[in-house]
């Protein structure tokens, strides 16, 4: 009986991936525990090893073939004693898997395989010279470039956190700047969230403007004393003497099956705060442009990125120097209907809504936060007084979430204007569950956001 | 007689403990006494010191009359440990602390005025208004707070450190804290990054024996605080911090190995407050013979006082004209305090953002 080796998954998000180089020949002998290939994704590189024993007997996908899709049979081992020319013919692997990667050649694509038509389009409303050339960019490329710019032009920046530097960044968000920049900018902590969080926020009392990267939002409540009473209260209680120029970023929110602990939303938490500014970016250009003014902006920033986001792909204005501003929201989607507002993650169920909705004739208005403090309030409003009705879409818990907040400023400054409640679409008032099908009940989809639009337009 | 140290001895007694740990140690050590101070840094070190004194007296003072207000913590009786400090160091080194820090910004040389100020949330406090007695900053006397966090100034100040680091300046961080903030477990991260970095930072524990009502014993497995970078690798000493000179001295070796690239360093200045932990703690937890022998047998300015007298034969009058100059000073920062304005309503909504 051969077995058959599937295209590993090296982690919960991972749809696809490169398989990058066989270790073993057809015909060599297999043993458990044996590396047999590498796969490498944007983020991560990982070996494949053997768990049974046998002859190598079939490579179904040769080196170098990119883009192959989680659980794709990859190879077959012929078990002890099996014939090996009969192994790749077994009646249960055979059909499926051998033309596809054959009629797939080894490409190596310098840019990513993604088609251009299947990035959305970046709709700049006015932020970028008109004519601009925009390329297609991962948000992880996005992030990366956006520190690299501003670590050239400024020796006071510098990037702190763990694995940072010689493991190239836990999600690969700093992947090449070590290299660029060396030990002194690009700079490996130890795990200890408090304690290099302090540090940072000290440094910047003097003037430098480091970007901490937690490896995830969830262990910055280790640090969370310095990025509210060290970071965000001191210019105001040094009378506007002493500021901290910081940005504090990382993976916020839910990545996939990875628990309770792993998988909160922070957005509501640290937009309570005065004295921080808070950015959540939904897309790639959206992340460069914004990344860049926080590094350069005087006051301690938190940048609530999202894993899954990290690899898509969107277009990014190839220009010198692109950037955003702060504070600002951006219109993704024109309509008349109804008002549609949300952020990082939530942006996909709400434009996918929007898509759905327009089928039934209902016109959604897709509003992109960017920035939750200081809150684009105005351009909800205007939104509102025009569409007359508002849901809020988010990952994040609904009690005193950025929805509640959206829905106490609508009323107080359009209730004359509504023609319907505000609707809050969020996660459920549980924690994160493991369980696959638990998990998916727990996060927002877009059917809910789509039924809430039905219902305040009444259709 | 005080805590005059014989040269060469190896112990001394101190407030403290006596002796407490003698024996192998390879990365504590204790002074061999102090080198004695000149004529003119004696008289600098009093007149510094009764600044300190006379300041938290008025303060005290102003606390009982309602005009200053929430929490006040006094450094009365603590005077030698940064006024000893900052003869050792050098302009362009910084100070962070806690929330006993009216002392550190008088040896940091800002000014009495501001400081009062801000204590009665003034207009003409050096926050205007908006810090209150635990949050003053100021950037031109590289003070850098005043923090009412316990133990969140030893990562702030190990940041200071980094940052001298990075622009390889020279400059050397103090970090203030306290007995009660040495168990913070923020402070033993930092410790492992500040010597893994050899980042230039002077960990000065103030240990004035008591974590608010708390005494050492009851709060801490470990009581000789300058042993508590041993599991870093990170040097440290007991000092006599009652003795100005001892504390200068300490000083000096500390920040040398800091500016010599060596890395942190740990200075135990084992000391005493006088009052209660805040204006509002009777101060219960510990006899009242315990203060007055304290006082009476360790204090650090009239130790300072007395050397000046029978030593270097000073006049009482030039003391008096110090003690007359240092109230002069004092009175106008109290005044200055009660009658400037409070801040204006505006100021509510500024300086949030840059």
């Amino acid at each position: 009986m051969s077995i058959e080796v599937l295209m590993p998954a090296l982690s919960p998000t991972m749809e696809k991936g490169n398989l990058s180089k066989w270790l073993k020949n057809e015909g060599d002998a297999i043993k458990p525990g044996d590396v047999i290939a590498e796969i490498e994704t944007d983020k991560a590189t990982m070996e494949v090893e053997a768990v049974d024993e046998g002859i190598l007997a079939k490579i179904l996908v040769p080196a170098g073939t990119n883009d192959v899709p989680v659980n794709q049979l990859i190879a077959i081992i012929a078990a002890e004693g099996e014939d090996i020319s009969k192994a790749g013919n077994a009646p249960a692997a055979a059909p499926v898997a051998v033309a596809a990667p054959a009629a797939a050649p080894a490409v190596h694509a310098s840019v990513p395989a993604t088609a251009h038509h299947d990035i959305p389009a970046y709709d700049a409303s006015g932020e970028i010279p008109h004519g601009t050339e925009m390329v297609p960019q991962t948000m992880r490329e996005a992030l990366r470039d956006a520190m690299a710019e501003e670590m050239r032009s400024n020796d006071n920046v510098f990037v702190m956190g763990e694995e940072v530097a010689e493991y190239q960044g836990a999600y690969k968000i700093t992947q090449g700047l070590l290299q660029e920049f060396g030990p002194r900018r690009v700079i490996d902590t130890p795990i200890t969230e408090h304690g290099f969080a302090g540090i940072a926020v000290g440094a910047a009392l003097t003037g430098l403007r480091p970007v901490l990267e937690f490896m995830t939002f969830n262990f910055a409540m280790q640090a969370i004393d310095h990025i509210i009473n060290s970071a965000a209260k001191t210019l105001y209680m040094s009378g506007g003497q002493m500021g901290c120029p910081i940005v504090f970023r990382g993976p916020n929110g839910a990545a996939a099956r990875v628990g309770a602990q792993h998988s909160q939303d922070y957005s509501a938490w640290y937009s309570n705060v005065p004295g921080l500014l808070v950015v959540s970016p939904s897309n790639a250009a959206d992340a460069k442009g914004l990344l860049k003014a926080a590094i350069r902006n005087p006051n301690p920033v938190v940048f609530l990125e999202n894993e899954i986001l990290y690899g898509q792909t969107g277009m990014v204005p190839k220009m010198d120097d692109f950037v955003l501003p702060i504070g600002k929201a951006r219109i993704a989607r024109t309509g008349k209907d109804v008002t549609i507002v949300s952020f990082s993650i939530g942006m996909t169920y709400a434009l996918k809504a929007a898509e759905e909705l327009a089928t039934l004739g209902i016109e959604a208005e897709v509003i992109d936060l960017r920035t939750l403090r200081p809150m684009d309030v105005d351009t909800i409003i205007a939104s509102v007084r025009k569409t007359g009705r508002c849901i809020t879409v988010e990952e994040g818990w609904p009690q005193s979430g950025i929805g509640s907040e959206i829905s106490a400023q609508v009323m107080e400054k359009a209730f004359d204007y509504l023609d319907a409640p505000v609707i809050r679409i969020t996660g459920k008032d549980v924690p994160m569950p493991y369980a696959a099908n638990l998990e998916k009940l727990a996060l927002p989809n877009v059917g809910e956001v789509v039924e809430a639009a039905r219902a305040v337009t009444y259709r | 007689m005080a805590v005059a140290a014989k040269a060469g001895s190896q112990s001394k007694s101190s407030p403290g403990k006596s002796a407490a740990s003698r024996g192998a140690r390879t990365l504590t050590r204790r002074s061999n006494g102090p080198v004695a101070l000149s004529r003119d840094e004696e008289v600098s070190a009093y007149r510094d010191m009764l600044m300190i004194r006379r300041f938290e007296e008025k303060a005290g003072q102003m606390y009982g009359m309602g005009l200053i207000g929430g929490f006040c913590h006094l450094y009365i009786g603590q005077e030698a440990v940064v006024v000893g400090m900052q003869m050792a160091s050098a302009k362009g080194d910084q100070v962070i602390t806690g929330y006993r820090d009216h002392g550190h910004m008088l040896a940091c040389g800002m000014d009495p005025k501001g400081v009062m100020a801000e204590l009665t949330g003034r207009s003409g406090g050096l926050s205007r208004g908006k810090g209150g007695s635990m949050h003053m900053f100021s950037v031109e006397s590289n003070f850098y707070g005043g923090h009412g966090i316990v133990g969140a100034q030893v990562s702030l100040g190990t940041g200071l450190a980094f940052a001298n680091h990075y622009r390889n300046d020279g400059r050397v961080s103090m970090t203030y804290f306290g007995d009660g903030a040495a168990n913070q477990g923020q402070v033993y991260e930092c410790f492992n990054m500040a010597e893994l970095w050899k980042l230039p930072v002077v960990y000065v524990i103030e240990n004035n024996r008591y974590a608010m009502g708390t005494a050492v014993s009851r709060a801490s497995a470990q009581t000789d605080f300058s042993k508590r970078g041993v599991s870093f690798n990170i040097p440290g000493e007991q000092v006599d911090g009652m003795d100005v000179r001892a504390v200068k001295e300490a000083a000096e070796r500390a920040i040398q190995w800091c500016r010599d690239g060596k890395g942190p360093y740990i200075l135990e200045m084992q000391t005493y407050r006088y009052r209660g932990h805040s204006m509002s703690d009777p101060a219960k937890y510990r006899s009242k013979d315990e203060v007055q022998k304290m006082r009476e047998e360790h204090d650090p300015i009239e130790q300072v006082r007395r050397r000046l007298i029978e030593e270097w034969k000073v006049s009482e009058d030039e003391l008096k004209a110090v003690d007359s100059h240092v109230r002069e000073i004092v009175n106008a920062a109290a005044d200055f305090a009660t009658t400037n304005p409070e801040p204006d309503p505006s100021e509510l909504y500024t300086d949030i953002l840059r």
